[in-house]
């Protein structure tokens, strides 16, 4: 791929900007969160353009934002933020992705690297057991079509209420891990029949179940009000979505979105970024429709979750309470959400599309549980399995100029083939047990794909949006043990 | 002989291209390109065969929605596939025979995990010689 050679034009150290008048039709500029050294990357994938074309969608506000974790995808970049105007903008399918509400969920324990470390082949061992993971894996839980229809609508509510965890952990999940709106009317039976066999699963390729052990602590006061108080504490990372059923919500939609993109009369550069009026039927069933399966993907980490704590408890003797296993907070990095945003002094409700990016609400937010109300919502960001991850909170920098989103994650540097070629005749296994990190894969054929070296270092990431202000870094873990579908 | 198709590399994801002589080789070729991403191909025998019909607004969206049935099928009935024979396809319509077995994970090894099949970049050319397609998958 050639670089790309568009103009960028230096807002501060952060901040990019793709000037509106780079391509005829951009309704508004691009804004890029990178360092110097990354934007040389991001350029040289042609990520730019994307950022552009996303800005050609109909009613869109602000900017195109792509957060310092951009990398070239389908339509809509990875990282790519954008904000429509519920009154004339439009909903793209492509702008949250085929995982929808993929996303992570954080635990955090009273016990420590000392206590756990001598266990933990017997406890990767546990939880490999206990969730379902790798491709095409099926749940323990059988969902016929009626329970199918109950989850779809209550999301995470629908495992609690199956004794799969607790209010508290409802309290602490972006939404209640319960999306308003959902029409289960909207869902293909091929989506319910992908989603029924695959509810509470981890499912395969980027996705995981991590033991993380906190390495340290930037802000020991926000750190102590989400329950991380000590170096070398225990934490427990969940990043899974809404499997097959999210992929076929997303392909039947888009296939609907092919049609409405020439009956409403749309110019788009790219097919991909497929769409329709937030208000026109086209946008309203696949609101309603992407809604079941953020809703299926909130529930599908409910239950993880509890069979996380299930096999702590079997391992170390005590109960999940005893444990300390409370959860620290759940989001979703792929989603899209009719938000109240101020815009020049002006209060207005748009559709935030946040594809590879993570709503970051400032301290005092209404959407924000009490918990956290002094302190901001929690934000988390995973790295790759061989570095770290970070935990971090919103502000009201996010709020005010990225519609209250950041970063979700690493971001890739190599395609998986690259990927692959680089780490030819490596064992990955070892190279990552050689550094205290124990994991076990349902494929390993994979691993090599999701080594580090195919992703950013997620400590510049955060870096940026940290000095970009759009999130505070708050603690950093690394892992001690890793599942991988 | 012309090889069947090639896999190209695309950062988070990864593409096909597909060819044939005519339009139904290149849906057969595209087809056999998807399961070698899923699967070794080699190691899948042809037990069972499933009748197919597909329909879509227009040529190009068909080989999208004809990879997606394919993909569907994989992921709810466990089928792999290694032999399609496309006995009609018009504009809009597809009707095949896919020739595979169910998967066994004691037999077969699968390599990656399909999502999908996207629109992105979605290129589809008939020349002098033949066709040829581009299509990217989300994995």
């Amino acid at each position: 791929m050639a670089r790309w050679q568009g103009q960028l034009i230096k807002i501060d150290d952060y901040r990019w900007k793709i000037p509106e008048n780079y391509k005829t039709g951009m309704r508004v500029p691009g804004l890029i969160y990178a360092s110097k050294e990354m934007l040389e990357s991001i350029c040289e994938e042609q990520t730019p353009e994307q950022v552009a074309n996303v800005a050609f969608l109909p009613g869109i506000v602000g900017y195109s934002f792509a957060m310092p974790d951009i990398h070239w995808g389908y339509g809509f970049p990875i990282g790519g933020v954008a904000a429509m105007d519920i009154k004339d903008g439009v909903v793209s399918p492509g702008g949250v992705g085929y995982d929808i509400n993929c996303g992570v969920r954080l635990l955090r324990t009273s016990l420590s690297e000392a206590e756990v470390r001598p266990r933990i082949n017997e406890l990767i061992n546990e939880l490999f057991l206990n969730v379902p993971s790798g491709l095409g894996s099926e749940g323990k839980i059988k969902v016929s079509q009626k329970e199918m229809n109950q989850l779809m609508v209550e999301g995470a509510r629908w495992a609690v209420k199956r004794g799969l965890g607790s209010e508290e952990d409802l309290d602490v999940t972006e939404e209640g891990g319960c999306l308003g709106g959902a029409d289960p009317s909207k869902i293909s039976d091929k989506a319910a029949k992908r989603g029924m066999p695959q509810a509470g699963t981890l499912g395969s390729g980027n996705h995981f179940l991590e033991i993380q052990v906190v390495k340290e602590i930037f802000d020991s006061h926000i750190a102590s009000i989400m329950g991380i108080t000590e170096i070398g504490q225990i934490l427990v990372l969940i990043h899974t979505g809404s499997r097959g059923f999210g992929h076929q919500v997303c392909t039947d939609h888009l296939r609907v979105m092919e049609g409405a993109v020439s009956k409403y009369g749309i110019k788009l550069p790219d097919r991909q970024l497929a769409c329709a009026p937030i208000e026109s039927s086209e946008g309203q069933d696949y609101l309603g429709a992407m809604a079941c399966a953020a809703n299926y993907a909130w529930a599908n980490r409910q239950c993880i979750a509890h069979w996380v704590r299930e096999s702590f408890s079997k391992i170390f003797g005590k109960s999940p309470e005893k444990l300390g296993m409370r959860q620290v907070y759940d989001v979703a990095h792929n989603i899209a959400k009719i938000e109240e945003h101020t815009i020049d002094g002006r209060k207005v409700k748009v559709c935030v599309h946040r594809k590879g990016a993570t709503r970051a609400f400032p301290a005092g937010h209404k959407d924000i549980p009490r918990r956290y109300k002094e302190i901001g919502q929690p934000v988390l960001v995973p790295g790759d399995m061989g570095r770290c991850s970070f935990v971090a909170v919103g502000t009201q920098k996010a709020m005010s100029e990225s519609f209250g989103s950041t970063c979700h994650g690493a971001g890739r540097a190599l395609s998986r083939g690259a990927a692959r070629r680089s780490m030819k005749g490596r064992d990955v296994v070892r190279e990552l047990e050689s550094r205290g990190i124990t994991i076990k894969a349902g494929n390993i054929l994979s691993l090599a794909e999701e080594a580090s070296q195919a992703y950013k270092d997620i400590t510049e990431v955060i870096d940026v949006v940290h000095r970009a202000g759009i999130s505070r870094k708050v603690a950093m873990a690394i892992p001690m043990g890793v599942i991988k579908g | 002989m012309k090889k069947a198709f090639e896999i190209i590399d695309h950062t988070a994801d990864v593409g096909i291209i597909a060819y044939g002589a005519d339009v139904e080789e290149l849906f057969s070729n595209a087809a056999l390109a998807l399961f070698s991403l899923i699967t070794e191909p080699e190691s899948v025998e042809e037990k069972l065969h499933l009748d197919l019909e597909v329909s879509s607004e227009g040529r190009d969206s068909l080989l999208v929605e004809w990879l997606n049935e394919l993909i569907y099928l994989f992921d709810v009935k466990h089928i792999l596939f290694n032999r399609f024979n496309i006995e009609s396809l018009t504009h809009n319509e597809l009707k095949a025979t896919c020739y595979g077995e169910g998967f066994d994970p004691m037999k077969h090894k699968i390599k990656t995990g399909v999502k999908a099949a996207t629109y992105h970049m979605l290129k589809l050319d008939k020349s002098g010689d033949g066709c040829k397609a581009q299509i990217i998958l989300d994995i």
